[in-house]
């Protein structure tokens, strides 16, 4: 177990020490310990401000895509997991069939087939192309379903329905908070998700005015291999910390959630 | 109507669906299902629609039926591609799996100090997005400035290059093995932690050590676990492009272009505007892929009944 949290752990700290290097001293020191001048301050500014600081409206993009594109997915995969769990209706085998097939479909295999799509409705280099697809998530559809089917008790629903409360009603006072911990899990891997998307929008997006994170980085990395090209890794390596600082910093803050909502619900 | 009877529980929808109206299900499905009808079932209806013609160079698009998937079996770069990921699959994604059963089997012994201190830390590469982890591997992995250059340097070796075109395919897997070994963990041990402790008291009864209750008790419990974090393996495997993709940038000569099937559909359609025939491959890839989670799945149900 030792040597797994040394392998987990071993590149992250490659980044951190390496983003305390400037790119000459990068090249030239030994890549598992500090050296030379502490440049991380240099480095974060560099960052932020290489390009008239296109990395900020990187990151603008990303936290836009992710409050859209993953709490819509939340909010969808909860309420139809929900619906799915608690009711029944015409269809829902349907449904179930559908769905559950979907899962085995390559996302990738779609990226194409939905690019030529969006682009023939003039969604290509918009927000959307990259929003409207982030919404779905079929797992966290199958994470709440099972869920809900624990953790709300239909008694308590009926109870609601004597007293004359509507459907919606009883979902948004009552059932919601019974299936937090259920929520907050998928909300996790939705943001994880969303936030770590590159296949997508380097496919939708052609400008890098509305990259997220991934895209720009790597199209800052690309950069030192093409004629002409600045070469700054340094500010990839430090890019690329300022990337997963807020994404690891909202894992370690939410764990206690989603681990109870992730064994209550997972794989049975 | 709302008297409450003894197997509510059991069957919450049959008794739900006298008091509600019958439609009431589709208000909070609908929603779900008009986006998923947008982003899932459209594009690949499209696909499908589209693998069936050609794009002329006088004409516009041509009818052509099966022709871009017969070109597709007899296209050796298609068939390269999915080799790769084939041998990528077979190797990679056992070595993962064992090493995640192993770490959540450790985490579940109790006898681990710290342990969610290492549950936390195996399962933090999974909030890395591939990006980062590719361009940090990517980096440890380089002459120049990486860990085997520095390595080679002090010592005055002359180490195997990981992005050398004999091991880029190992250096990509390690790559994957290090983002995913501690999400198929987690499915692991959370499946764990709900076998009933009944049946631990029973075999302390009987006797029975610990490598006994790991075989007959812990394994068959989760065979459900190890079954879907094998088939999403699978399935991400013939999926690769992320890693291969921005690799490339640092060894663009053991890198091609049709490296695995996805980047060999996405360069067809966006560097060479092959759009019918890189829709006929993502098609192939599909089924190939469904068929082979099924065969894995129903080989994996039989060799533990």
């Amino acid at each position: 177990m030792g040597v797994m949290a040394v392998y987990a752990l071993l590149p992250l700290f490659w980044l951190v020490v390496n983003s305390t290097k400037t790119q000459t001293s990068l090249f030239s020191s030994f890549g598992l310990w500090f050296s030379g001048d502490f440049a991380l301050w240099d480095n974060i500014v560099g960052t932020l401000t290489y390009n008239d600081g296109e990395f900020l409206r990187w990151l603008a993009n990303t936290v836009l895509y992710v409050v859209v594109g993953a709490g819509g997915a939340t909010f969808l995969a909860t309420l139809a997991g929900y619906g799915l769990a608690k009711f029944d209706f015409p269809g829902k085998r349907g449904v179930f069939a559908v769905v559950l097939g979907a899962v085995a479909i390559p996302g990738t295999a779609l990226a194409v087939p939905t690019f030529l799509m969006f682009s023939q409705m003039g969604l290509t280099n918009t927000p959307w192309s990259v929003i409207i697809p982030s919404l779905i998530s079929p797992f966290g559809l199958y994470l709440v379903w099972i869920y809900a089917l624990e953790s709300v008790p239909t008694e308590v629903l009926e109870a609601a329905r004597m007293d004359g409360a509507g459907e919606f009603r009883t979902f948004f006072t009552i059932s919601l908070r019974m299936l937090a911990p259920g929520f907050i899990t998928v909300l996790l891997f939705t943001v994880v998700a969303t936030w770590n998307n590159y296949f997508l929008p380097l496919i939708m997006l052609s400008q890098s005015t509305w990259y997220p994170l991934t895209v720009g980085l790597n199209s800052w990395n690309a950069q030192a291999t093409t004629a002409g090209g600045e070469a700054i890794y340094n500010l990839v390596i430090t890019g690329s910390l300022l990337t997963i600082v807020p994404i690891v910093g909202a894992f370690l803050f939410l764990q206690r959630f989603w681990q109870s909502g992730l064994s209550a619900g997972s794989v049975k | 109507m709302t008297t409450t009877s003894p197997v509510a529980d059991a069957l919450p929808s049959v008794r739900s669906r006298k008091t509600a109206g019958r439609w009431m299900g589709w208000a909070f499905v609908g929603p779900f299902m008009a986006v998923f009808l947008l982003v899932f079932v459209a594009p690949v209806l499209y696909a499908f629609y589209l693998s069936l013609f050609q794009n002329q160079m006088v004409g516009g698009d041509k009818f052509v039926g099966g022709a871009n998937y017969f070109q597709a079996l007899g296209d050796p770069q298609f068939w390269d591609s999915v080799i790769r990921v084939a041998l990528f699959l077979v190797v990679q994604v056992p070595i993962m799996l064992f090493l995640a059963l192993f770490a959540a089997l450790a985490l579940d012994s109790g006898r681990l100090r710290a342990s969610s201190f290492f549950r936390i830390s195996v399962f933090l590469p999974y909030a890395v997005p591939a990006v980062v982890a590719t361009l940090m591997w990517g980096f440890i992995y380089g002459p120049r400035f990486g860990l085997f250059g520095s390595i080679n340097d002090f010592f005055g070796l002359n180490l195997a290059e990981p992005l050398s075109s004999s091991w880029i395919l190992a250096s990509i897997g390690n790559i994957n093995t290090w983002e995913f070994t501690g999400y198929n963990m987690l499915i692991f041990y959370s499946a764990l932690k709900v076998i009933p402790a009944e049946l631990y008291e029973a075999a302390n009864l009987d006797g029975a050590g610990t490598f006994r209750v790991i075989r007959s008790i812990k394994l068959p419990s989760i065979r459900g676990a190890i079954g879907i974090a094998s088939i999403f393996s699978v399935i991400g495997s013939f999926q690769l492009f992320n890693e291969p993709n921005i690799l490339k940038a640092l060894a663009p000569n053991s890198i091609s272009s049709y490296f695995t099937p996805n980047m060999y559909a996405f360069n067809l359609s966006f560097a060479g505007q092959q759009f019918n025939y890189a829709a006929a491959i993502s098609i192939i890839m599909g089924v190939l892929t469904v068929v082979v989670a099924y065969v894995v799945q129903i080989s994996g149900s039989r060799k533990d009944a």
